[in-house]
């Protein structure tokens, strides 16, 4: 792998996102824990512009970004009592779940590393055009996708429905 | 392709340890979003490195940024509800599933 300028991106990229996410589920504070989050959502969007997909990279900040961290943040300082911080676990179920986490990531790792990918050796990344986008998006033709658009569009008027009525104030 | 791959196992992994160690649902729902994170990337990299004139995984991606998004107000609805019950939000205090 030769050092280009994108191998160096991805390798910063890479570090970051991997040290921002071991950061998340292993400090105390929560509002620190959503902090790293945010970074950590960061990189994924920085891996799409990298891939191409700036459509999905745009997408990805503005929701998760916009949306979800500033969500978090809200019900974070909404419900921060005394509990706020994370309490010691047992020194058994901290080494179960550790365990647990390692075998999987090992097996995880070898079945990825050993197993051979026909993949194309080096894909330049071409930029989508975001018309073949929208008309991906909303054909109803073979490759199209209007039926889990529609049906994205009622989960979400659902989940409007849904938080609206279990959040209200009886 | 491997190294993509490596940094979502990475980040998925995290989310796995994050997911049976902590004792606060609103971290356990971080953790959550780790998870469903890291599936996009290998949604991105798979459509980009196997299938690169389909669009098939980048459509993946898209729909399952809303369904995460749907399902954390949902779940963020929730846990403001039993705060509003019970003053707590740690899960050791959730016994009980009506009032």
């Amino acid at each position: 792998m030769e050092l280009t300028f994108e191998t160096i991106i991805f390798y910063a990229l890479a570090i970051f996102i991997s040290v921002f996410s071991v950061m998340t589920v292993c400090t105390r504070h929560i509002v620190r824990s959503a902090t790293y989050l945010l970074f950590v959502l960061f990189g994924t969007a920085g891996i799409y512009f990298l891939l191409g997909y700036t459509f999905l990279g745009s997408v990805q900040i503005m929701v998760y970004a916009g949306g979800i961290v500033v969500l978090y943040v809200f019900s974070i300082l909404l419900t921060s009592g005394d509990g706020d911080r994370a309490e010691k676990l047992k020194r058994s179920k901290l080494i179960a779940g550790l365990g647990a986490t390692i075998g999987g990531a090992a097996i995880v790792l070898f079945i990825t590393l050993t197993h051979k990918f026909t993949t194309i050796t080096d894909p330049e990344p071409i930029e989508t055009n975001i018309k073949t986008i929208g008309h991906a998006l909303l054909g109803s033709d073979k490759y199209g996708y209007v039926l889990p658009f529609e049906a994205v569009s009622i989960l979400l008027l659902a989940c409007i429905v849904g938080g609206l009525l279990i959040a209200r104030k009886r | 392709m491997e190294y993509y791959l490596i940094v979502s196992a990475i980040m998925f992994f995290a989310g796995i340890y994050g997911f049976f160690t902590r004792r606060n649902t609103l971290a356990i729902l971080i953790s959550i979003e780790l998870i469903l994170n890291a599936t996009d990337i290998n949604f991105a990299v798979f459509n980009r490195f196997l299938f690169p004139t389909g669009l098939e995984g980048h459509f993946f991606a898209l729909f399952s940024i809303a369904i995460s998004a749907a399902e954390t107000a949902v779940a963020i609805a929730i846990m403001i509800n039993i705060y509003r019950n019970i003053r707590n939000i740690q899960v050791k205090n959730l016994n009980e599933m009506k009032w």
